[in-house]
């Protein structure tokens, strides 16, 4: 599930940069180029989470479905739709890994001031430089949005919990 | 399963529900014998109640009964059409994570219904089993007896020829006992063919026309009820009215 991120970095690298197969479009050191590789390394995530939820939905529901006749194909929007609230937190779980990625967006972005320096990297270059109170000061920004993040999670989770049950 | 919606009409109500037959039928999983070989017929009006000890197969009975599960070897088959309109409510009611009356619009459209029709079908299904109140209450946290009524009430709107119902009260009070059991005589009444799971007798004596006793995966005794209850034949059909432990 999890994809080591310097990895994901290094095949987005080789994949985006001049000489690889989709140098042409002239992706590397951009935002773009970190989307991707951000895209890399979250989908199989969110993929894997998606499926145990919806799994185990399924694992209560199908006997039922079964009984009404339904085919897999429309038991499929209806699982989708009452995994609502549990795909809610997989999807904040996925943004929480992407905000605390730096090697694979340091990599593929290049880390240039104003265009593809992100928090994350700022605080690894600003420790490196020996500013510390900067990179302290990101750092706890860092923290409280992800904090935030998997406040909200939780929070869906159970007020889900109390009133669909 | 048919997929469209039969209004209750009067000729449906007169048709004699149809027969289920079972002819050899055998259930295995992993070379373990878990039921049969069983073979009968469920005919006359009923309601059948299949009873027994706990493991002796009668919620599988009903799952080879409504296809969830596939016999071993061995046949059942329907009189008449190939495969009638049918409903189960279970132990557990399964409902969705949404409210009383989006449940049974869902199992509306599950079944082709047209979308206008569907809401009122759901308002008057609720109303005949007491939930109106309850209409846009999540139904995942309805009291127990209000989710079997709720699933009662999404059966009643697949207007099931049979009807299969596995140990619906075992988890209820008297008073929500009651409301089942009141609600399994209307959809008898209503022509419907009801197979019921129990492990109460004084619920079996109270609503049985026919019972089958089984016992240890095997059909002991399939019988009317009050043949049942006066001369059980079987040994352990006699043991189990006697209150004794079988196994």
């Amino acid at each position: 599930m999890g994809l080591p991120p310097v990895v994901a970095g290094l095949m987005v690298y080789l994949l985006l940069s001049r000489a690889g197969p989709l140098g042409e479009w002239g992706l590397l050191f951009t935002p773009g180029a970190m989307i991707l590789a951000q895209v890399v390394l979250v989908l199989p995530i969110l993929a894997a989470l998606s499926r145990q939820k919806v799994e185990e939905l399924l694992g209560e529901y199908r006997e039922q479905f079964v009984s009404l006749g339904m085919s897999s194909s429309r038991m499929m929007p209806t699982l989708l739709w009452d995994a609502r609230f549990a795909l809610l937190t997989v999807l904040l779980a996925g943004f929480g890994r992407a905000s605390a990625e730096v090697g694979a967006v340091m990599m593929v972005g290049g880390n240039i001031e104003g265009v593809t320096r992100v928090m994350t990297t700022s605080i690894v270059l600003e420790t490196g430089k020996g500013n510390l109170p900067l990179a302290l000061g990101l750092g706890i920004v860092l923290l409280t949005l992800v904090m935030l993040i998997n406040a909200g999670a939780y929070l869906v989770g159970e007020l889900t919990r109390r009133r669909v049950g | 399963m048919t997929s469209f919606h039969i209004p209750r009409l009067a000729s449906f109500i007169l048709s004699p529900p149809p027969e289920l037959c079972f002819d050899d039928v055998t259930f295995n999983h992993e070379d373990k014998v878990l039921l049969g070989p069983c073979s009968f017929t469920l005919k006359g009006t009923g309601p059948t109640l299949v009873m027994g000890p706990n493991g002796a197969g009668k919620s599988l009975l009903l799952r080879l009964s409504h296809k969830l599960l596939l016999p071993t070897q061995g046949q059942i088959t329907w009189s008449g059409e190939l495969c009638p309109r049918q409903a189960m409510v279970f132990q557990q009611p399964v409902l969705l994570r949404r409210s009383a009356v989006a449940n049974l619009i869902h199992a509306l459209a599950v079944n082709n219904v047209p979308r206008r029709k569907r809401v009122k079908l759901a308002h008057d299904a609720l109303e005949r089993f007491g939930l109106t109140a309850r209409c846009y209450t999540p139904a995942r946290v309805l009291s127990g007896g209000e989710q079997q009524r709720l699933a009662l009430a999404r059966a009643w709107l697949l207007s099931p020829q049979i009807l299969f119902l596995d140990e619906p009260t075992s988890a209820l009070d008297p008073a929500a006992i009651k409301a089942v059991e009141a609600a399994v005589r209307e959809f008898h009444q209503q022509g419907t063919r009801i197979v019921m799971t129990t492990h109460d007798l004084h619920q079996a004596k109270r609503l049985a026309g026919d019972i089958l006793f089984l016992s240890g995966g095997k059909v002991r005794e399939h019988t009317p009820a009050e043949v049942f209850f006066d001369k059980p034949v079987s040994r352990e059909a006699k043991a189990f009215i006697a209150g004794e432990l079988v196994e």
